[in-house]
């Protein structure tokens, strides 16, 4: 059984030789690249993290656009619609106040015409009654130059009094 | 912590190794057959020696540490040895033994004489036995010579250093990705290593340890890695590999003192109270307080049988699975020895990352039992 009697010279070199390698690959190897596996897993974590807030961030985003979209859209329509009344308002004062104006218009039309239809008779009436007077006075005039005849109707003209 | 997955896959293996056994019995028959029309031509002194191939003591060899490195046929890597003896430091090349490995060639240095044994290095007798040999023997033929303190580069300790500079320069090359590349995603080496790295870190310090986890993750991930890259290099059957270093005794000691060190010394009064004074009637601490004490040596002691036996048992499986060519002294099993090697090479692969797996996520148990906090 030399097989399980350890031999001293490899125990010697064994030990010498593991711990000069432990403490070179520790310092050398080990230390950086755990480092830098840990840095690295680190920086993923990182990025995916920073990904993931940058979608959420993206989703909101869009639902705010898509809020603002809805609410502009709003906006429009209650604009267009308040266009629309103030449109139909304004026609509608406009038809009203043109139909007033024109039925004042006629109306004022109508008393001017009754004043000059009034004047126009009464200018009537005095051309008629100054011609009539002037007839009337030509008439008598005329009738007046004999003097039968100025007794004549004065007579006519008592009679009539009487008569009243 | 859930070890069910551990017990379940060692049950498969068990069950794997079983039925390949079975396999290999049922195909004996016919081997033999072979086998017999084969050496029924030769003499038959040649097939008695042929047969007395002794497997046990070939991979037993190939499995221990060597003082020489063998590349390709008659072709050897001399390690330098480096002895440690009263009259100092003795050094010289493993050649000068001239491959004999049965304490036949003496070599003097420095007013001392030695000899190699089975790769183990002795003090030599100042005359030979029968048979040549420069050691006294006991009856099952063990040496009984003093050993000088031996401190060779051995093969082990070269795959050792061939690890330690892999992992260096593999990890140093990782880092400087992170250096270059900071915060961008992982590229080349750096891509392959990261997940493994995140595996030890997520799926074996931070379930074990807490939020504590990160004052542990140099040694687990030094601890998985080296024994992950080491068992793989075993697997690896020609020059830079070939080695058993994790499947050494010596080496899976100081792996689990490691972790028994960790352990000790991280430990809160929680864990020591749970060991001194755990909350049961005073008469049961008779028993219960020497059960507990025994069971902080009990752990680190299984974690290092652990990785050495299934390492160990991996290399010998493979070994004796190509063995059976000799064994039964034909090329015709040689297909069959193939195909099982491939398959046990396979489960060797796996093998290789499960029990570093096992190793750190166990001493990440203890250590997280001992650092637990109670409230």
């Amino acid at each position: 059984m030399e097989l399980l009697l350890p031999e001293f010279g490899l125990v010697i070199f064994q030990s010498i030789a593991f711990l000069l390698l432990m403490f070179l690959l520790a310092k050398f190897a080990w230390k950086p690249i755990l480092a830098a596996i840990k840095e690295r897993e680190q920086s993923i974590d990182e990025a995916l993290n920073k990904a993931e807030l940058a979608k959420q961030e993206m989703a909101r985003l869009t639902s705010q656009n898509e809020e603002l979209m809805k609410e502009a859209r709003a906006e429009r329509d209650l604009i267009l619609k308040e266009a629309k009344t103030l449109k139909d308002n304004i026609l509608n004062e406009a038809k009203t106040q043109a139909h007033n104006e024109g039925s004042k218009l006629i109306e004022k039309a109508k008393i001017e015409i009754e004043n000059q239809k009034k004047a126009a008779l009464a200018e009537l009436k005095n051309q008629v009654s100054t011609l009539s007077l002037d007839i009337a006075e030509r008439v008598l005039r005329n009738q007046l130059q004999d003097k039968a005849k100025q007794e004549d109707l004065v007579a006519n003209l008592l009679k009539d009094v009487e008569l009243n | 912590m859930d070890c069910s997955h551990v017990f379940e896959f060692k049950v498969n293996r068990l069950i794997v190794v079983f039925t390949l056994f079975l396999a290999l019995f049922s195909a004996t028959p016919a081997a033999f057959a072979q086998v017999d029309s084969v050496t029924t031509d030769s003499t038959h002194a040649e097939t008695k020696a042929e047969k007395k191939f002794d497997i046990g003591k070939f991979a037993l060899h190939h499995i221990a540490d060597s003082h020489s490195w063998h590349v390709i046929g008659h072709t050897y890597i001399n390690l330098p040895v480096i002895l440690y003896t009263p009259s100092g430091l003795v050094t010289f090349s493993s050649g000068d033994f001239n491959h004999d490995d049965e304490a036949t060639v003496v070599v003097e240095r420095k007013g001392q004489r030695f000899v190699k044994m089975h790769e183990k290095i002795y003090y030599a007798s100042e005359i030979a036995n029968a048979h040549g040999q420069y050691v006294e023997l006991d009856e099952k033929h063990h040496a009984l010579n003093a050993r000088p303190l031996d401190l060779s580069i051995t093969k082990n300790v070269c795959t050792l250093f061939l690890s330690i500079i892999v992992l260096l320069a593999v990890f140093f090359n990782v880092a400087s990705g992170y250096r270059k590349r900071k915060g961008k995603s992982p590229k080349g080496l750096q891509s392959w290593m990261e997940p493994i790295i995140l595996f030890v870190r997520d799926d074996i310090a931070k379930p074990n340890l807490g939020h504590k986890y990160e004052r542990f993750m140099p040694y687990l991930l030094t601890v998985f890695f080296f024994i992950w890259f080491n068992n793989m290099l075993g697997l690896v059957p020609f020059l830079p590999g070939g080695a058993n270093l994790t499947g050494n005794i010596a080496v899976t000691m100081i792996l689990a003192i490691a972790t028994f060190g960790i352990t000790v010394f991280n430990g809160n009064k929680y864990y020591w109270k749970h060991i001194f004074m755990p909350d049961v009637p005073w008469w049961m601490y008779i028993v219960m307080v020497p059960v507990e004490l025994f069971g902080i040596f009990t752990k680190p002691i299984a974690l290092m049988i652990r990785l050495f036996a299934n390492i160990t048992a991996g290399h010998i499986l493979v070994l004796s699975l190509i063995c059976l060519v000799f064994v039964f002294n034909s090329l015709y099993i040689a297909p069959i020895s193939i195909a099982f090697a491939v398959f046990i090479g396979a489960i060797e692969l796996l093998v290789a990352f499960i029990q570093a797996f096992i190793f750190t996520i166990l001493s990440a148990l203890f250590i997280g039992m001992a650092i637990e906090e109670h409230h």
